[in-house]
């Protein structure tokens, strides 16, 4: 029987290369998304191309109150979950604006705790599964650029660890996703240096690549690693003055 | 920046890129000049402008039909994602031209061609409909009974009619990925259009020219023909997997050449190699579709070996009754010139749809040259033009980067005139 890909997030850019990389290898895919009627074409696209069976569902991380009910009527249980729902928001406005900063948490955070906690009883009882998390590098130094983001970013990567460390003694395995730089919908608008930037298909690729072979945290880029690390080096009283 | 494939001329331009129906509509309605691109594959300057509208994004597969050899999908589909889904499953695009980087909607606007024009005419006859989103915000519905003049208008309009949003067409069955291939020598332009001539049942069929070939062997060549293999024609090593697909990409050209790369030298030790590598006169073999069809994909960004100032593709086509003697003419004056192109494509194509408004072909020889773009080539481009207007032909505008609007005007008797939606090249023809 084929394996089953949800993938929460059904319009990101990252999300939808990593739906195309499982479909090619034979997942079904369930393609889960705010205002999920217009998906049709995507199903339609996920089908044709890969000759899986691919869904839609409609699921809103910010509504935390349905994701029980999103979760247990979802056509098959996945066997897989990726959560690449967040949005970048605009942190002058969230800094002023509770409303703008909240949506950047729930997107990127708060609804991914709501809904993977679900994800993760269901597989822990099953006793297998896997559950995929887009964080971002943004979240490893508090920054003046993009800390609402940031911050939000932290907090899924912590709670993606502390899951892995629970589920370490069953079957069920955590992945965190920490993308650089990637050419999407996002960063349009940014002027990005090519050799730190990826494609959203290299990350799912990496993503991909993780999940055979059972990692549990992968830079995308891979020299991400090391920058992120000598960011995390810099001294604080460092730090502040720069303006990163 | 954005350049088509020739590097030459650059455009300062915003893109726009989505695939939601509601952004495009509104930012159609909210522009007055709106420039179509897909995936950049025409040479020249036909897709560009300073307010692009890229079909990217719309790259979904919408329906296939194994059945009645159909297939829907969004226009900026590239044929390459088309042939990776529908080979393995007996399907083949119906007319396709030498890069398979081009997408459905591009392949609609230039009305493109290819090496089996003459039997099974270009890319619109074999369109079943397309969703045309117009200068008035509508979307129409176009096939060749229904706006059945805006079709017709489209097919060939260069992106000036509106954006085609998703388009059905036929596709091909076939029992193999594999073509039986036949090469014929011949040792001048005497031959080589004797060998068309004679082989009008050949479903494809193109010659590679050697345009540094003087004197009485001026236009000699290498005709391939071709033929889809069946099962039964396979060598055994190809038997196993009928549909095989290489996966991966090819060499890739990493950085632009320096553009002494390519010259009167370079081009004619290359010219020569590949006209011997053949040594009988006539060679029969079987290939995989992708060398066939796609020699050059094989080598990315094979446009940077022009160097950083680009290259000009000029390719005409001329009426029959003209076709020996206005190709004899131009091909001396390129080969006098000493602005030698490596790659020159001849081709004899078959009689135009009827209902044609700005499509290329024409029945009659074409050939296609590759130059350097700088001043001395244009002016010989001039010239040549001059001689193609005194032989009743035209210039294709998916290639020409500048060709003068009297040119255009005098070889092409019916145009689609741009308004909201315009480009470089429609500017700089119209003048």
């Amino acid at each position: 029987m084929a394996k089953t890909l949800l993938l929460l997030g059904g319009r990101s850019d990252i999300g939808k290369a990593c739906a195309h990389r499982f479909a090619a290898a034979g997942f079904d895919i369930i393609l889960a998304a705010r205002g999920s009627d217009d998906l049709d074409i995507a199903v339609g696209d996920l089908e044709i191309r890969h000759g899986v069976k691919a869904y839609k569902a409609e699921f809103e991380a910010a509504a935390y109150e349905t994701h029980a009910e999103f979760y247990e009527s979802l056509p098959a249980k996945p066997d897989v979950v990726l959560y690449s729902i967040g949005s970048l928001g605009n942190q002058k406005v969230s800094e002023e604006n509770w409303t703008e900063a909240e949506k950047v948490i729930s997107s990127n955070y708060t609804g991914a705790v709501s809904i993977l906690s679900v994800v993760a009883n269901d597989m822990a009882n099953r006793n297998e599964g896997t559950i995929i998390g887009i964080s971002s590098v943004a979240g490893e130094r508090g920054r003046m650029s993009n800390y609402i983001y940031g911050s939000a970013k932290a907090g899924l990567t912590t709670f993606l660890a502390g899951l892995r460390h629970r589920l370490a003694s069953t079957n069920v395995r955590v992945i965190t996703v920490k993308p650089g730089f990637v050419a999407t919908k996002m960063t349009a608008d940014m002027d990005l240096p090519k050799i730190l930037t990826a494609s959203p298909e290299h990350v799912a690729e990496a993503v991909f690549s993780a999940y055979r072979r059972k990692k549990s945290t992968v830079y995308s880029l891979g020299i991400w690693r090391q920058i992120m690390f000598a960011v995390r080096l810099v001294p604080e009283k460092l730090f502040v003055r720069t303006k990163l | 920046m954005v350049t088509n494939w020739g590097n030459f001329p650059r455009v300062e331009a915003d893109v726009t890129e989505t695939s939601r129906f509601s952004e495009i509509k509104a930012f159609v309605e909210n522009s007055n000049n709106v420039t179509i691109r897909g995936n950049g594959r025409s040479y020249g300057d036909a897709s560009l402008g300073e307010n692009i509208f890229s079909t990217l994004r719309l790259d979904k597969f919408i329906d296939l039909d194994p059945e009645n050899c159909e297939i829907e999908c969004e226009s900026g589909l590239l044929f390459s994602d088309i042939l990776r889904v529908i080979v393995p499953k007996g399907l083949f695009l119906p007319v396709t031209p030498g890069t398979k980087f081009i997408t459905v909607g591009g392949a609609i606007g230039a009305d493109v061609h290819g090496k089996n024009h003459h039997k099974e005419g270009s890319f619109a006859s074999h369109v079943v409909h397309f969703d045309l989103l117009t200068a008035t915000g509508e979307t129409l519905r176009c096939s060749p009974r229904e706006n059945t003049s805006l079709f017709w208008q489209t097919c060939g309009g260069m992106g000036l009619t509106g954006i085609i949003l998703s388009a059905r067409f036929k596709l091909k069955p076939i029992e193999t990925a594999y073509i039986r291939q036949t090469s014929l020598k011949s040792p001048n332009i005497d031959a080589a259009m004797k060998a068309f001539a004679e082989n009008p049942g050949s479903t494809y069929s193109v010659a590679w020219l050697d345009c540094a070939a003087r004197g009485k062997n001026l236009g000699r060549s290498i005709i391939q023909l071709g033929e889809h293999a069946s099962q039964s024609d396979l060598p055994k090593k190809f038997a196993a997997d009928p549909l095989f697909l290489p996966s991966g990409n090819g060499p890739a050209v990493p950085l632009f050449m320096p553009s002494f790369a390519i010259n009167p030298i370079t081009v004619k030790s290359f010219n020569t190699a590949y006209y011997n590598r053949q040594r009988g006169t006539k060679k029969t073999s079987v290939i995989h579709f992708d060398p066939f069809f796609y020699p050059l994909d094989g080598i990315r960004y094979w446009n940077k070996l022009y160097g950083k100032d680009g290259f000009v593709q000029y390719q005409f086509v001329l009426p029959l009754d003209s076709s020996y003697d206005g190709i004899v003419e131009i091909l001396e004056r390129v080969t006098a010139s000493g602005e030698g192109s490596p790659l020159a494509v001849l081709k004899l194509f078959g009689e135009p749809d009827p209902n044609a408004v700005m499509s290329f072909p024409m029945k009659g020889y074409t050939l296609a040259l590759d130059f350097k773009a700088n001043e001395k080539v244009f002016k010989l481009l001039d010239e040549l033009d001059e001689l193609v207007m005194t032989h009743n032909g035209r210039i294709y505008l998916a290639k020409d980067a500048r060709m003068k609007p009297s040119v255009f005007r005098t070889t092409y008797s019916n145009t689609v005139r741009s308004g909201r939606f315009t480009s470089a090249q429609a500017k700089r023809l119209e003048n």
